[in-house]
């Protein structure tokens, strides 16, 4: 095993080592700052090893262009949640050492994951994303006895267990029907399988708990009042990072099968309920964090219809579009982080004037809004178009209908952030003071959007190649 | 590529794209409101010089796409960065780049917050413009069309009236639904192509089934008769044309409206012929309604510029009824009276809008009588509004007449409908006219009124030019139209006698 396939995970364990000695002592000033390091430090390790491949831990654990360029988004998103949610003004003083450590361990878990190859493997490195997740939830500040963060939590921790607990339900009957715990080893025992019910309720079950990830309908009861409940910053991460990750890993388990009939639908279902769910639901939220966590659920949706394609081209478009979200959802948080001055939620409405108070962050949520909603020439419309067109390929022309009619319902509440945003007056003049390295993030941020939207050629290509390796 | 004739120099087209754009990102360092006005005017004056050798250089005897590019640009789906301008586009794109630096003028003192901004608005919206009219692959036409919204939206929402909310919202929800099938439509045409393909000239003339025909016909209709607007949905126009600022109402009648017109053209009838032909005779009669309806409903309105926008229903139906009537003369009037729609009735949102910087209002009552005060204003609004009924000797005579007659040749029934539209329009720009002009005996007072100033004038002359021009000359604007016109009837198949030029001008 060369030490450098393994890099990004080890240094990730040595920082989270470090933020837990500095979590003993009194001295907690330099936690940022470490943490900081840390964060550029995983974005240019994983960089550095994207062309690595391997098989380590006797084939449990692969290391090739598909998990390494998991890695490489999953840090720059952990880095950039870092920086621009560096002030944590909801996080107590006392806590923050052990907030960043459950962020650094929670990214080290999903990096992990992407890796994994194994059922075991995927099991713990899931539950190791997780918990360092469930912490996160409830550190916010209770400030006047508030409690909403640990509903949060609470709701949060109870159906993700549930979730692993059906996964691994779904895990002992493919292990009971082929034997085996190696996912490369369970693909081709799984073909001649495809026609046994419990093979198909088995893989199911497996794919639920990606699906609880991305809050995906039926799974999605957890995701507004998680998003509401926790600090900006902590929403910045769920919202984002984890989704990664349950793509990458609905790409690992859903290529393992051949195209069944039932299981499309299962999928198919999924995607139409939780567009019309998440855009519906969302028409009506004032709160933003809520219509970002109804906005997710619609999203996912549109993920799926990648997925059920069970084909190369539309796994592409999923990796392409969970990529653009990641970057259309960190440049809308890190706004409401900036809004947000003592860290409580922000309203929709209290985002009035901010065209005033900084025009750089009215930019900011203004691109990613217009991004979200699908509008060219932004990254979310190219998704939105390769995601429609795979999924009309593989013949789902009812889903694809369906999928059109919500993109043009989703216009409306993300235009009316934009409207709020340029077009009311403020209720304070008070300029926002902007950190220099927030700045630069939403600068890099918002030529992602574009860049990536107008020439989605390169990625594609990489896309694809990863995919080759695992397909 | 047997469509394009390639462009071996200087790549005018992808100039006239990025030009604005590249402008409008300079503009973003201006410190001052002056510094902005300045560059962007300059910018746009630019921009209307560059594009002026098109029509020079344009080769009037071909049906091919001239001054062609061709660049892959998404190659996983054959996607290309393909340009070109045949006939039927490339009055509109002059159209576009000559009526922007008015339309700066127009705002060089209307605009008087966050000027910047409404300045790099008005540059991207150019880029959008041209790119609709020149793009020949369906994914580069979706981009521009659907980026369009993102500065038209900001022109309402921003710098527009009192009910600019609702307006901006109902504009941008209108039209963003209307064309979510058209997304689905474009991808269904590439999967039924082959080979695979987005370039909008290589869709055209593939034998589609004719299920596929109509519902492709279905989703492109409900897209581009929401953009021209036709009558059951044209009811964000008026409310978007109210509130939107001088500039933003130009645009919107003289070149946004247009855009719905040209996918019809440009994609309904070369695409799905077959459906075509079977819808036919409701949009014909759609276009009847539309005429009627707007006729009816202007000769009821107290504010101008609502008056002006349900004309504009008016106009926009002829325009359909002449390219429904899939014979040469009725598309080379349809073709021609998009142009002089453009001319006259932007001619009269900056008309408006002149009074409005002076009386801060556009209800008809305030304004009445001002010909007293204002004679030359009073001239070129009386000659704008003979326009816009198509009095003989100006350019919308020319369009309206030859619509008609094309009209008459193929359904004297349903263009017999359309006649009374005529009048109608006679009857409510007269009525705004004497109201303006001369009112009544109790006008409101205008003490203090003054004239044009020069910057108005050299903001009007020019349309005024082209009213006579085209009304009195119209062959150099028709002889570019007609090879196009008579290669897409042979696509639809219905190649409908002789040439309109031929007949009426000896």
């Amino acid at each position: 095993m060369n030490i450098m396939q393994f890099a990004p995970e080890l240094f990730l364990l040595l920082g989270a080592l470090i933020i837990f000695l500095f979590s003993l002592f009194e001295n907690r000033r330099g936690v940022r700052n470490a943490a900081l390091a840390i964060g550029l430090g995983a974005v240019l390790l994983t960089a550095a090893s994207l062309g690595r491949t391997g098989l380590l831990f006797m084939g449990a654990y692969k290391v090739d262009l598909f998990s390494q360029l998991f890695k490489l988004l999953i840090a720059c998103g952990m880095a950039a949640v870092l920086i621009f949610g560096r002030r944590l003004p909801d996080i107590d003083r006392r806590l923050r050492p052990e907030y960043y450590l459950c962020l650094i361990l929670s990214s080290l878990g999903l990096m992990m994951l992407v890796s994994s190859v194994d059922m075991i493997a995927i099991f713990v490195s899931l539950e190791l994303a997780s918990f360092a997740l469930y912490l996160m939830l409830p550190m916010r500040d209770d400030r006047q006895g508030r409690r909403i963060q640990m509903e949060a939590a609470i709701k949060y921790m109870l159906l993700g267990v549930m979730a692993t607990g059906v996964m691994l339900f779904g895990m002992s009957y493919i292990f009971g029907l082929t034997g085996t715990t190696n996912l490369a080893a369970i693909a081709p025992k799984l073909h001649n399988l495809m026609s046994e019910p419990a093979a198909l309720v088995g893989i199911a079950m497996i794919v639920c708990v990606f699906m609880f990830k991305l809050a995906a309908f039926p799974f999605n009861f957890w995701v507004a009042d998680a998003y509401e409940g926790a600090a900006n910053e902590t929403t910045a991460f769920l919202a984002t990072v984890p989704k990664l990750a349950a793509v990458a890993l609905l790409i690992r388990v859903v290529s393992l099968i051949s195209p069944v009939h039932e299981l499309t639908a299962f999928l198919a279902v999924m995607a139409v309920c939780s567009m019309f769910y998440g855009n519906l639901c969302a028409l009506r939220q004032t709160d933003f964090k809520r219509m970002m966590a109804f906005s997710a659920i619609a999203h996912a949706g549109f993920v799926l219809l990648g997925i059920l394609t069970f084909r190369q081209a539309g796994y592409a478009a999923a990796m392409y579009y969970i990529t653009g979200y990641l970057v259309m959802n960190l440049a809308c948080f890190l706004v409401i982080c900036q809004v947000s001055k003592a860290g409580e939620n922000v309203a929709i409405a209290s985002l009035a004037g901010l065209y005033k108070r900084s025009p750089l962050l009215a930019l900011t949520m203004g691109i990613s809004m217009f991004a979200l909603a699908g509008i060219p020439p932004f990254v979310g419309f190219m998704g939105e178009f390769m995601l429609l067109a795979g999924a009309l390929r593989a013949g789902h022309l009812t889903v694809v209908i369906l999928g059109a009619v919500n993109s043009a319902i989703a216009i409306y509440y993300y235009l009316s952030v934009v409207r709020v945003t340029y077009c009311r007056a403020p209720e304070n003049d008070a300029p926002l003071q902007v950190d220099l390295g927030t700045r630069a993030v939403s600068l890099i941020l918002i030529a992602t959007i574009i860049i990536m939207g107008v020439l989605p050629g390169s990625f594609l290509s990489i896309a694809a190649n990863a995919l080759h390796g695992i397909l | 590529m047997d469509f394009l004739i390639l462009n071996k120099g200087f790549p005018i087209l992808s100039v006239l794209i990025f030009l604005p754009l590249a402008g409008a990102v300079i503009a973003l360092l201006l410190s001052s409101d002056n510094a902005a006005r300045i560059w962007t005017l300059i910018i746009t004056t630019l921009e209307a010089v560059i594009s002026l050798p098109l029509y020079a250089g344009f080769n009037t005897a071909t049906y091919k796409y001239q001054f062609g590019e061709r660049l892959a640009w998404i190659p996983q789906w054959n996607i290309h960065y393909t340009l070109g301008v045949d006939g039927i586009s490339l009055l509109l794109v002059l159209l576009t780049t000559l009526i922007m630096p008015f339309c700066i003028l127009a705002s060089w003192r209307y605009i008087a917050k966050r000027v910047k901004a409404f300045m790099i608005c008005m540059l991207i919206l150019e880029t959008t413009m041209i790119g609709v009219f020149v793009a020949l692959d369906f994914i580069l036409f979706y981009v521009m069309w659907e980026a369009m919204l993102i500065p038209m939206y900001m022109l309402i929402a921003i710098w527009g009236g009192p009910r600019k909310i609702y307006a901006s919202v109902k504009f941008f929800i209108y039209t963003m639904a209307g064309s979510a099938m058209l997304l689905v439509a474009i991808i269904a045409l590439y999967l039924a192509s082959a080979p695979h393909t987005f370039s909008i000239p290589m869709l055209m003339g593939q034998n589609y089934s004719p299920t596929l025909q109509t519902l492709v016909f279905l989703a492109f209709f409900l897209a581009f008769a929401v953009k021209v607007p036709m009558f059951p949905l044209h009811t964000w126009l008026p409310a978007a044309h109210v509130e939107a600022p001088t500039a933003g109402s130009v645009i919107l009648a003289g070149v946004l409206l247009k855009m719905g017109a040209y996918g019809f053209l440009r994609f309904c009838l070369p695409i799905t012929p077959q459906a075509t032909m079977t819808f036919m005779p409701y949009v014909l009669w759609l276009s009847i309604a539309g005429i009627l309806y707007g006729g009816f409903t202007a000769l009821a309105q107290k504010d101008m510029k609502k008056l002006i926008a349900y004309s504009s229903v008016g106009h926009m139906g002829f325009i359909t009824l002449g390219i429904f009537m899939l014979n040469s003369r009725g598309m080379e009037g349809a073709i021609l009276q998009m142009l002089n729609h453009g001319i006259t009735t932007g001619a009269l949102f900056l008309c408006v809008g002149i009074i409005y910087e002076r009386k801060h209002s556009r209800e008809l009552s305030v304004s009445t009588g001002i010909g007293k005060h204002m004679p030359v204003f009073a001239t070129f609004f009386a000659i704008f509004s003979l326009s816009a009924f198509a009095f003989p000797g100006t350019n919308s005579f020319v369009g309206e007449f030859l619509v008609l007659a094309g009209g008459f040749a193929r359904h004297k029934l349903i263009t017999a409908f359309a006649i009374p539209g005529v009048i109608l329009a006679a009857a409510y720009m007269l009525r705004m006219l004497q109201k303006v002009i001369w009112g009544g005996v109790n006008n409101p007072s205008h003490t203090g009124l003054v004239d044009l100033n020069t910057r108005e004038i050299i903001v009007l002359a020019p349309f005024l030019v082209f009213v006579f021009w085209i009304g009195l000359a119209p062959a150099p604007f028709l002889a570019v139209i007609h090879s196009s016109v008579n290669h897409l009837l042979t696509q639809v198949g219905t190649l409908g006698g002789t040439s309109a030029v031929a007949q009426i001008l000896p």
